[in-house]
């Protein structure tokens, strides 16, 4: 236990690059979380503590120091005082838990009430995530996907970020650790949960409930922004996407293959929703739902060629040139 | 030391001739050893398996395996150890010994017995035949829906799955039946219910509830089998159907499938510790008590596994408490078991190893239990590597650890030979630091945001560290089972002779021959008290006296 204890201390002030500790909070849900666990894990440990120190005790008190044929020790048949006192006190015990975990549980939707700040709808799809704004202003129902960007609230009154959950295949599961639970993208059903992003910042997470082939490369990032930028990087999103004439030849490339069956970009004719919206695509950090950093070489080494970044993702190989990769490559930079 | 006289019969014939007995054998004992030794090979694949995912997940981006062979392991590998592993193992030694503890000369229904045993086997071969199919069952081993579905799983390989586990599952249903009905009627004159060993009481209580929990779960596999072949839409989230169904069908199962790998656990555990801390059970109406109770409660717990798929706050919080309450029986068995030894003359020799191993891991998985039935804990740590190490301390570090006891225990009532006890202190130790290494840091990297069943993470995400203290703790636990499995096979060949009660015991099967005449007993001994045994051996102060 001192182990676990001292291991705690080192977790809780560790931080990695893309930290994702649950005991690093950036929002309110999280935080009353990690408050709960160390509430539980004092009850469970000091139990730990008495309950295995009892064990060893009493294995190495009553160990047989020689062999031979001693007599056998006084046979004890049982103790009622004894066994109604092991018997109450856990039951007290696990009375005060259950107390305190319906408090947190429903502690956990206050403010439900409130209005949001912003309601965006997350459809997990196998293996991405499709981002969705719901709110009138500006430009309700614009997509992007894998990355949901949030403001982090105004006048130090943090911005309460409500989420609709949907599935359009197999169940996944939304979970970034510093912001919240995890909640379940559910065929078929709608789930809800909300947060909020008391820092700025980009704050990691993953699907969490195994979704087929692709389930460890179906990451997400929320990137959390002062009021201001949020608004900026909005207003982009809800433009169509830029038609520069020095690209031609790849946007041209790009509608008359089959890309636009599967993908949209806004202001042109391609309309496919199976795949993440690319009107803004050169916003976002990655690609392939996190799989690839969003650069020159990893974008024209996914589209020759999605295997290799992703094996077993629904994007085809399209067996393009080298020529025609560069195109359409060029294109899609233009995207901002 | 005999206690009971019995006539010398050790000849056994050449192996050639012996072979066709063991296929058509209805002795209860063969059928027992036939368990073990089965789930023994199993045990070695599902190893194998977890060996190659740990490997795989030794360095972020690796490329060893591919995720669709990933996905393929730790399916089969979860399978493998729930159904053909842990359960077949425990009935094996419940085979192997109920007639013996109660006095009887077979179980009920010996036919149905030897069919339970081949419908395990085939199960359990056909569901590997998956991976000559083109590829073994890649959705996990509670295979969710509508991941089952045909629309995302398009081989067969989830069929042999399903037909699979209803094969083998037809096989556990019958012997669940024949255990409780071995049970009730075939105990010797004398040993009422109340004066069974609480191996046989728990073995019971395990029966009772296959036969309640098993039927929702071949339920659910049919509806599926119907869905992925005839196109009905009972998981089709497509055409209408329910997701969530599926969960709550296989969870009504599973939940209990978690007591009924613990309770034949639980029932060695309170063999094993009394007899070498030289002390009657404290309490045994209490720890019998309390597997009634763990029993009843454990069919109420099973939507603790769903807290995230968006019940309702009131749902979430009645299943929350139900799963608090589990504790309270599961403790005052643990507190029961330390006030044995409390006071006694331990004797630590490998099964008391094994057993106090068990009590001191076990009570850890029980903890993180608690911490997982606390509702907004789990939807932190549910499904991420939290779960998988507190699940590996139930199971693992809880049944395993228990079931190891037993093998040192028994295995002279078997053989007639003692397992060496220098090769059971290497296993014992290189076990217990393979296991905590292995997966204690899988807390950790839980805690850090790491989900279960990805077959890859980046070097950035700062979980790398704590993969590889558990790849290397499982390289530990190989080592230590090539102590095991070494010790098993010399020991049965050349090991020293036990005679037939070498531990001075106090149940039945010690009361004959070691290994035991096919009859078992030549007369059927009439019982008094708890431990006849200690009767016999303590005329002036028998067990009947104080219960």
């Amino acid at each position: 236990m001192c182990l676990a204890s001292i291991l705690l201390v080192a977790l809780v002030r560790s931080a990695a690059a893309d930290d994702l500790s649950v005991f690093h909070p950036a929002s309110r849900p999280a935080a009353s979380i990690r408050d709960l666990f160390y509430l539980v894990f004092g009850i469970t440990g000091a139990i730990f503590a008495l309950v295995e120190g009892m064990l060893v005790y009493a294995a190495w008190r009553y160990r047989r120091r020689k062999a031979g044929n001693d007599p056998e020790p006084a046979q004890v048949y049982g103790s009622q005082p004894l066994e109604v006192a092991w018997t109450v006190a856990p039951l007290l015990i696990v009375f005060v838990l259950f107390l305190v975990v319906v408090r947190s549980v429903f502690e956990a939707q206050e403010g439900n009430d409130d209005p949001p700040a912003l309601r965006v709808q997350l459809i997990g799809h196998q293996w991405w995530w499709d981002v969705v704004y719901l709110d009138e202003q500006p430009g309700a129902g614009v997509h992007t996907a894998n990355e949901l960007h949030v403001p982090t609230g105004t006048d130090g009154q943090p911005a309460r970020i409500e989420v609709e959950l949907l599935s359009a295949d197999v169940i996944h599961s939304f979970w970034v650790p510093r912001l919240a639970g995890k909640t379940d993208l559910v065929p078929g059903q709608t789930n809800h949960m909300w947060f909020t992003a008391e820092e700025p910042g980009t704050f990691f997470g993953q699907c969490a409930e195994f979704c087929g082939m692709q389930h460890a490369n179906m990451k997400l990032r929320v990137v959390a922004e002062s009021a201001e930028s949020f608004q900026a990087w909005r207003k982009n999103e809800a433009q169509p996407a830029l038609a520069l004439a020095n690209v031609t030849k790849g946007r041209e490339r790009f509608l008359s293959l089959s890309c636009v069956n599967c993908h949209t970009i806004r202001g042109t004719a391609a309309h496919g929703t199976v795949g993440p919206d690319l009107t803004h695509l050169m916003t976002r950090r990655t690609i392939a739902a996190g799989a690839a950093d969003n650069d020159h070489e990893q974008l024209r080494a996914w589209i020759a060629d999605p295997d290799s970044i992703k094996p077993g993702s629904e994007m085809p190989n399209m067996r393009l040139s080298s020529a025609e990769i560069d195109a359409v490559v060029d294109y899609l930079e233009t995207l901002h | 030391m005999a206690v009971l006289d019995h006539p010398a019969e050790n000849v056994s014939p050449p192996v050639a001739q012996r072979a066709p007995s063991w296929a058509t054998t209805l002795d209860h004992k063969q059928i027992g050893i036939l368990y073990i030794i089965t789930s023994l090979i199993f045990m070695a694949v599902g190893g194998l398996e977890a060996l190659i995912i740990r490997a795989q997940l030794w360095v972020p981006d690796s490329h060893l395996v591919g995720p669709d062979m990933f996905n393929q392991l730790f399916t089969m590998h979860g399978t493998t150890m729930v159904f053909f592993v842990v359960m077949p193992m425990l009935f094996g030694f419940g085979n192997y010994l109920i007639p013996l503890m109660i006095g009887a000369r077979d179980m009920a229904f010996p036919r149905l017995n030897a069919f339970s045993y081949w419908m395990f086997a085939f199960g359990g071969t056909l569901t590997y035949l998956s991976f000559l199919a083109g590829g073994a069952p890649n959705v996990g081993w509670f295979a969710y829906a509508p991941l089952t579905e045909y629309a995302f799983s398009r081989d067969h390989s989830t069929d042999y799955w399903i037909l699979g586990l209803m094969v083998s599952g037809i096989g556990t249903t019958a012997t669940a039946v024949n255990l409780v009905t071995t049970i009730l009627v075939m105990r010797a004159p004398g040993m009422s219910l109340a004066r069974v060993p609480l191996f046989v009481w728990m073995m019971m209580f395990d029966g009772v509830l296959l036969i309640f929990a098993l039927p929702p779960f071949t339920a659910a596999a049919i509806m599926l089998l119907l869905d992925r072949g005839l196109g009905a839409h009972f998981f089709d989230t497509q055409a209408g159907g329910s997701a969530l169904l599926w969960q709550h069908l296989f969870w009504f199962f599973g939940h209990p499938e978690v007591y009924i790998m613990a309770l034949p656990a639980f029932g060695i555990i309170s063999e094993v510790v009394p007899v070498f801390s030289r002390k009657v059970i404290f309490g045994y109406e209490s720890v019998a008590a309390a597997t009634v109770v763990i029993g009843v409660i454990s069919m109420g717990v099973w939507a603790h596994h769903m807290f995230t798929v968006g019940m309702s706050d009131a749902l979430d919080a009645i299943f929350s408490g139900a799963s608090f309450l589990i504790a309270v029986p599961t403790g005052i068995k643990m507190f029961n078991w330390i006030a044995t030894i409390y006071g006694g003359k331990i004797r630590m020799q490998s099964p008391m190893l094994f057993a106090v191993g068990f009590l001191a891991m076990f009570l850890i998985g029980g903890l993180t239990g608690i911490m997982l039935a606390a509702v907004p804990i789990d939807w932190q740590v549910s499904d991420s590597y939290f779960v998988v190490g507190h699940f590996h301390y139930v199971l693992f570090g809880g049944s395993l650890f228990a079931i190891m006891a037993a093998y040192y225990f028994w295995f002279p009532k078997m053989t007639g030979r003692l397992l060496s006890e220098r090769l059971a202190r290497w296993h014992f130790w290189l076990m217990l630091a393979g296991f905590n290494l292995t997966f204690f840091p899988m807390h950790i990297a839980g805690l850090l945001g790491m989900p279960r069943r990805i077959y890859t993470y980046s070097a950035d995400r700062g979980w790398t560290i704590w993969n590889q203290l558990s790849t290397v703790g499982a390289m530990l636990l190989a080592v230590s089972f090539l102590f095991f499995f070494w010790n098993l096979f010399v020991s049965w060949r050349r090991g020293e002779s036990s005679g037939d009660d070498p531990w001075d015991a106090w149940t039945l099967e010690w009361a004959t021959t070691s290994p035991p005449a096919h009859y078992n007993f030549e007369e059927i001994p009439i019982v008094r008290s708890r431990r006849p045994l200690w009767d016999l051996k303590h005329p002036e102060d028998p067990d009947w006296e104080h219960e």
